[in-house]
């Protein structure tokens, strides 16, 4: 028999019952949801009068909606806001689900808060109905993003139905250059193999380039894998991850901790697992990498330009970089670095972590953001708030002249409330450079928090390697 | 769920990649917290000029006479991909679609569809393209027809291509079965799974220690 996957194993371990044709009923360990998506899940539930099945294993948070301007509440500048906020926590306290609410210390982003509460466990499959779940595989966990209706099921049955994906490893080989990240790792792999290279996989990350990262920028790589058109994707746990994990408010402890830590040391690929697809990587092939378009897919080098459509040989992949360029008013040829830039935004679940701040921090350090630039940064949590605010971060940034806000989602998207405004041009430590995501006809460009850091300092798209 | 057997329509061609959910139903047009009144602020930032006031874009595709009755949307490779949400869907079934035909699908977007009686079809990139071109060129003589107990896409007098579809989604849409009440059945199942389980896995049971 050949070796097994790390995404083949966990599919064993939880399946409760095979439907045939390669779909099996697998069991779900924890269940997030947040008031965007979540409450229609949990109101369909009590309307139908079943119970939730161990409601200790599920969890909600306010992020997606809540406002993220100092002094918040229930009222947000998303006209009926308020409603989503209200029934959520409604339909939570009814249910007797784990509410973090608004004023909860435990409150952020959902992806970001079920990692540093140590909910997310190494091999757990968890859920929520938002896609970035899968940004929990860089813990080992065999998470991804479901819809409400998937969201019912798994409350009411602790279980999904659902069908096999095909397996692929990306591996990452050699060194990143200094000032290099992995967001621009994801970026490059993205760019290189386009928006739906991964379409129907899930993807485990892997190779020196990866074992090498701390474990938080490992979150950064997994949380786009939906971007690259994947169902997931995973890394392989490891001693970083434990060391990571270890007295987190929800993680095991004592003896159990010893017994889980020895089964997660078995949650890795055989060495002859046999991958549907690979594709090797080299870090040294990686720079600084910024979107140009309104696809993940559509990026470049930071010292590279805008592409010319007329080069692509496909029909609908002209079109849409046609399109795509017209929505970002650019033209061919165009340099990137040096694009000016009305607005600057760090934070999403893609890069808002503490150590993602810090990064921002260092190159903001004593310089201050361009007239003319609004800048903002959202923490990704009320804990990495309060974290940074320890380390004084929160100065170091509203000296540069940046906003400090209170955590989530904030305008990662627009929600129909605040937004960046029409036709301004946004960098952006985001994972979504769509049409009108942060704002109606506002202009995206994706890169790592240095990057945007660096741009709102210049005024411009620019690389934060030498601002030195 | 209304069931999905068979289904001929005109059918509207939108063969771009990567069209994501934030296009088909914008985040401004999700207004409530329930599942209705979606279908308007479907596709709204390139349905309307002005989506405030909802002026039709007279170039966009479902605002041309022969499509406005589409119930097959033809779409491009990675439909459905981005954010999660059902609405998208939602959206979609409000308004009439009852298939989507594409080269592939977002897998939250492809597993929504099934939940709510609309059927992805994945066809190969040259079939898309080939079937978009053919109901462009004469959307009401050539209307798609879809057959989904034998798994086939026709038009207008031609060969019928035949798809594939995962086994429990196709039982699903032609008996409009409600998977919760189907897995529920299976309780048994699941308690004995989870007793099994938590010998192996007893910290995944545990309530934490934590006072939070
Ligand atoms: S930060 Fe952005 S991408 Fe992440 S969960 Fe919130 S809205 Fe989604």
């Amino acid at each position: 028999m050949t070796g097994q996957t790390l995404i083949e194993k966990l599919w064993k371990l939880h399946t409760v019952a095979d439907l045939g044709g390669g779909a099996a009923l697998l069991y779900i360990d924890r269940i997030f949801l947040h008031e965007r998506t979540g409450s229609v899940s949990l109101k369909e539930l009590a309307a139908r009068n079943i119970p939730v099945r161990h409601k200790e294993h599920v969890f909600v948070t306010m992020d997606h909606i809540v406002d993220t301007l100092p002094g918040r509440g229930d009222d947000t500048l998303m006209p009926s806001g308020k409603d989503f906020i209200l029934t959520t926590r409604a339909a939570a306290l009814a249910a007797g689900v784990n509410l973090f609410d608004i004023k909860d210390p435990r409150q952020g982003i959902v992806h970001v808060v079920s990692a540093e509460q140590g909910i997310t466990l190494p091999g757990f499959t968890q859920v929520c109905p938002d896609s970035h779940s899968c940004t929990l595989g860089a813990l080992g966990a065999f998470a991804w993003g479901i819809g409400s209706t998937q969201g019912t099921h798994a409350l009411a049955t602790k279980t999904l139905e659902v069908a096999k994906p095909k397996m692929m490893r990306v591996t990452f080989t050699g060194k990143l250059g200094p000032g290099v990240t992995s967001k621009d790792m994801i970026l490059h792999l993205i760019g290189k193999y386009s928006a739906s290279g991964g379409s129907g996989y899930a993807i485990e990350f892997a190779g020196p380039g990866i074992t090498s990262l701390p474990q938080e920028n490992r979150f950064t790589i997994c949380n786009m894998a939906v971007e690259f058109g994947a169902f997931t994707g995973i890394i392989a746990p490891d001693e970083t991850t434990f060391a990571w994990i270890e007295g987190r408010p929800y993680a095991p402890a004592g003896a159990l901790w010893d017994q889980a830590v020895a089964h997660w040391r078995t949650l890795n690929s055989d060495a002859d697992a046999v991958f549907d697809q690979e594709i090797v990587i080299d870090c040294a092939d990686i720079s600084p990498t910024v979107t140009w378009g309104t696809s993940p897919g559509q990026t470049s080098p930071i010292a590279g330009e805008v592409p010319d459509p007329a080069a692509t040989a496909d029909d609908a992949v002209r079109k849409a970089a046609e399109k795509a360029l017209q929505y970002m008013d650019l033209t061919p040829g165009m340099k990137l670095e040096g694009l000016p830039i009305t607005a600057a935004f760090i934070g999403s679940c893609t890069n808002a972590r503490l150590s993602d701040l810090q990064a921002a921090a260092a190159v903001v350090k004593g310089r201050h953001v361009k007239a003319g630039v609004r800048a903002i940064v959202v923490p990704g949590s009320t804990k990495v708030k309060r974290d940074a605010e320890a380390e004084g971060l929160d100065r170091i940034f509203t000296d540069a002249g940046f906003e400090w806000r209170e955590a989530g989602c904030s305008m990662c998207f627009f929600a129909g409330g605040e937004s960046f405004g029409e036709k301004e041009r946004v960098i952006s430590s985001t994972n979504r450079n769509f049409e009108n995501r942060q704002g109606p006809k506002t202009r995206t460009h994706l890169a790592s928090p240095a990057t945007v850091a660096a741009s709102a300092i210049a005024g411009a798209i620019a690389d934060a390697r030498k601002l030195g | 769920m209304e069931k999905f057997t068979t289904l001929k329509s005109v059918a509207a061609p939108l063969p771009l990649p990567n069209i994501d959910t934030d296009v088909i139903i914008p985040s401004r047009e999700m207004k409530g917290t329930g599942k209705t009144g979606l279908s308007v602020g479907m596709f709204a930032n390139w349905r309307y000029s002005d989506p405030i006031k909802r002026v039709e874009n007279p170039d966009f595709i479902l605002n041309k006479a022969p499509y406005r009755a589409a119930k097959i949307l033809i779409g491009g490779k990675n439909f459905g991909c981005g954010s999660s949400r059902e609405h998208a869907v939602w959206a979609m079934s409000e308004y009439g679609f009852r298939a989507v035909l594409a080269p592939s699908f977002g897998a939250i977007f492809y597993g929504n569809c099934v939940r709510n009686g609309i059927l992805p079809v994945v066809l190969s990139e040259d079939l898309i393209t080939a079937l978009a071109e053919k109901t462009a060129a004469d959307p009401a003589k050539n209307q798609i027809e879809i057959d989904l107990p034998r798994q086939t896409v026709s038009v207008a007098d031609g060969t019928p291509y035949v798809f594939t579809i995962p086994r429990a989604d196709k039982d699903m849409l032609v008996e409009g079965l409600d998977s919760v009440d189907l897995t529920l059945r299976r309780g048994g199942e699941i308690e004995a799974f989870e007793r099994a389980d938590h010998n192996v896995r007893p910290w995944a049971y545990a309530t934490p220690a934590s006072s939070n």
